[in-house]
């Protein structure tokens, strides 16, 4: 790209109106991916993982706590990732990218908090117990809800595009300092049960890669899917636009 | 002095200028008509650099205004629909905060004789809260002058105003224009507003209409409705949008 | 542009005086905040020392975001920003103007919180080094919440949407600061790494509002 170009992106805000909305082979290719590597991942966990000594069974749920955790975090990663370029470069295709990372990694990160919970009932005797990757999660989960609420907040779509891309920015740099702070403070006051340390037995750890690996496809079939809808809204509402009558 | 080439501005999907072509020289005194929604305070705002443009050029003392330095905002004076001031500051403290944003030396005498210009002195220090309509409009106007712009843009100038308080901002604007500073100005009434212009420029769906000399005023009314009386300029024919069904096929 | 970050902390001041909305608003709201702990939470004696920290800093939290709201509105009433980034050098000394500003007037109310929960709390809040810790927070909080009052007040649930997207970012910070005034009271436990915690919250969050509260005030 030459010097000019790129000066004139930086210079104006360009509006592009949508992006691909029609399902290309690499949709069904995602989609077809993830749903084997799942399968591949339930049999795994309920068949090749040995059964933990101290918890029992319960314990099965953290292969796919673990990845619901790591897949909500990327996914808000790459939102913060795109509200920079979004910012730098102001194109749609960034914002839509964003939005859509943060939607998907809110689901996956709810689902980690749910299995979280899910995992403490029975094993500590207590639905929630603040525990330093609970904690963190719980923290993103609300972060993120903020974001969509912001998102819903405005019908400007170039103004929210911007506050959205700066908040995606803020929320996850806020991750790393309230992890630090939510260590810190857990180990002030020691926790009875502590998940540190926790050493994996080379099944276990395999399967843990295989659930990482599964969920990580599906949150790109997800991803892509939740693109092609806002990329079809947007010509949706261009169309809608031509048609209304002049403005008076 | 600003150089408008191909500017388009559209706010999401909905386009508010759309390929504006325009040259104004310096000291030029120039009105902007149209219907709502025609695109002149958007224009206006692009040529304030408050918005920016979506494409095309906008170059103002041959300076980008995307780009725009402080030296080149400092030179420029934007009324807005809005006042622009702060209702829990009085009229004095409105102009001398922002004398102290442009970096003036000794203010207090321009101040002054801005207030007894736009008849506030008696108000000088009451909060402008507890100000009419028209004397806020009043009090923005003298904002905008405050620090002797070399380009007016000023936004339907005259709305809210009395016939005394419209005089007095004739005279304002006039004794600026005599000492080289270039006027941009909309309006709704051009032949009522119109006196201090040289050329009028007709806006309609984001385009220029017609751009000509004043000529007599008592005839620009009726010039302004022949000219929207025109069939409205065509948008470009709707890109092919393609119906897809839930697996992403196009019917 | 010291001179007019000077100008907008002496503008919001002026404004304030004439009004006296955002302080008396805060610190109404404080001082009930502070009593409804105390009945809800029965802090008498002992619990009460315990808590004071706590119920400190979510006062402070929730009172800021009343006053943050306020300061940007009072930006945002006669058609926004747009006086002021025509005459300001750069679009961060707004950022430097307003949260300086809203620094000082949230710092007015703590100095009369401190106080005051010094005798409801009975525990001696009137400590320089836990005003020290007091600054230090306001100082990230002020910063966070310009920021994101700016982003707030151009939406449609403008008061509702301030704490909804400050308080998550602000978790690090509060807790923080609950530790490390809780720390300072207990007198035994040191604090050096809450206090590292706060400076570098300040520092990120104030780096992080330089960079992209222009992209927040562009037309």
């Amino acid at each position: 790209m030459s010097v000019e170009s790129r000066e004139s992106q930086v210079a104006t805000r360009v509006y592009e109106v949508g992006g691909k909305t029609k399902a290309s082979g690499w949709d069904w290719a995602l989609g077809l991916l993830s749903s084997v590597a799942f399968l591949v991942a339930l049999a795994m966990v309920f068949g090749y993982a040995p059964r933990e000594a101290t918890m029992g069974e319960i314990q099965r749920i953290f292969y796919f706590h673990v990845a619901s955790a790591w897949v909500g975090f990327f996914g808000f990663s790459v939102t913060f990732v795109a509200g920079i370029l979004y910012l730098v470069r102001s194109q749609r295709r960034w914002d839509i990218l964003g939005l859509s990372s943060a939607e998907v990694g809110l689901a996956f990160i709810t689902m980690a908090v749910v299995t979280g919970s899910l995992w403490a009932g029975p094993v500590w005797g207590t639905y929630w117990t603040w525990e330093p990757r609970l904690t963190i999660s719980a923290v993103q989960l609300l972060l993120y809800v903020a974001y969509v609420m912001l998102r819903a907040s405005t019908a400007n779509e170039e103004r929210i595009a911007r506050f959205a891309a700066v908040y995606g920015i803020v929320a996850f740099v806020t991750v790393p300092l309230s992890w630090f702070a939510i260590r810190w403070w857990r180990t002030i006051h020691p926790e009875i049960v502590s998940s540190e340390g926790m050493g994996l037995a080379p099944p276990m750890r395999m399967t843990l890669f295989v659930s990482v690996a599964a969920f990580t496809l599906l949150y790109a079939a997800l991803l892509r899917q939740r693109m092609r809808l806002e990329s079809a809204r947007d010509r949706l509402t261009a169309a809608q636009g031509r048609l209304a009558p002049e403005e008076w | 002095m600003i150089e408008i080439r191909g500017l388009k501005k559209a706010f999401g999907p909905r386009v508010a200028l759309d390929g504006v072509v325009l040259d104004i020289e310096a000291g030029e005194r120039v009105l902007l008509v149209g219907p709502n929604g025609a695109g002149k305070t958007t224009l206006l705002r692009i040529l304030a650099t408050l918005s920016r443009p979506t494409g095309g050029a906008v170059r103002v003392w041959g300076h980008d205004v995307t780009r725009a330095d402080v030296a080149i905002r400092r030179m420029i004076g934007f009324l807005s629909h809005e006042s622009l001031l702060y209702d829990d500051l009085t009229a004095r403290q409105n102009l001398r905060f922002y004398a102290r944003m442009y970096g003036m030396d000794k203010p207090d005498a321009r101040i002054a004789s801005l207030l007894s210009a736009v008849g506030l002195e008696r108000r000088a220090d009451d909060l402008v809260r507890e100000f009419s309509r028209g004397m806020q409009q009043r009090l923005a106007v003298a904002r905008a002058v405050l620090h002797a712009p070399k380009l007016l843009l000023l936004d339907e100038p005259y709305t809210g105003l009395d016939v005394a308080a419209a005089d007095a901002l004739t005279v304002l604007l006039q004794t600026l224009t005599q000492v080289g500073c270039t006027l941009l100005m909309t309006t709704h009434y051009p032949a009522q507003e119109g006196h201090l212009a040289q050329r009028v420029i007709v806006m309609r769906r984001g385009r220029v209409l017609d751009d000509g000399p004043l000529g007599e005023l008592t005839t620009l009314d009726a010039r302004y409705r022949a000219i929207l009386a025109r069939p409205a300029p065509v948008s470009p024919p709707p890109a092919a949008l393609a119906a897809v069904d839930w697996r992403g096929k196009e019917l | 542009m010291l001179r007019q970050i000077g100008a907008i902390v002496a503008k919001d001041l002026a404004a304030e005086l004439h009004t006296r909305e955002i302080v008396s608003a805060m610190l109404v709201f404080a001082t009930m905040a502070i009593l409804i702990f105390s009945f809800a939470l029965d802090l008498r004696g002992a619990s009460g020392r315990a808590a004071a920290p706590g119920v400190l800093w979510t006062t402070i939290a929730f009172s800021g975001t009343l006053g943050l709201s306020r300061s940007l509105a009072r930006e945002q009433q006669n058609g926004g920003l747009s006086g002021l980034l025509l005459a300001v050098e750069e679009r961060s000394v707004i950022f430097f103007g307003k949260a300086a500003g809203s620094f000082v007037l949230m710092l007015l109310v703590v100095v009369v919180l401190l106080p005051l929960g010094s005798v409801l709390l009975n525990v001696n809040l009137l400590r320089p080094d836990i005003a020290g810790v007091m600054v230090l927070g306001t100082v990230g909080y002020a910063a966070v919440g310009t920021l994101l009052a700016a982003i707030a007040v151009n939406t449609r649930a403008r008061e509702v949407m301030l704490p909804i997207l400050a308080l998550p970012v602000l978790v690090p910070l509060l807790i923080a600061a609950v530790q490390a005034t809780a720390g300072l009271l207990e007198g035994m436990v040191p604090v050096d790494s809450w206090i590292r915690m706060l400076v570098v919250y300040d520092l990120v969050m104030i780096a992080v509002g330089v960079v992209t509260f222009e992209y927040v005030v562009e037309g």
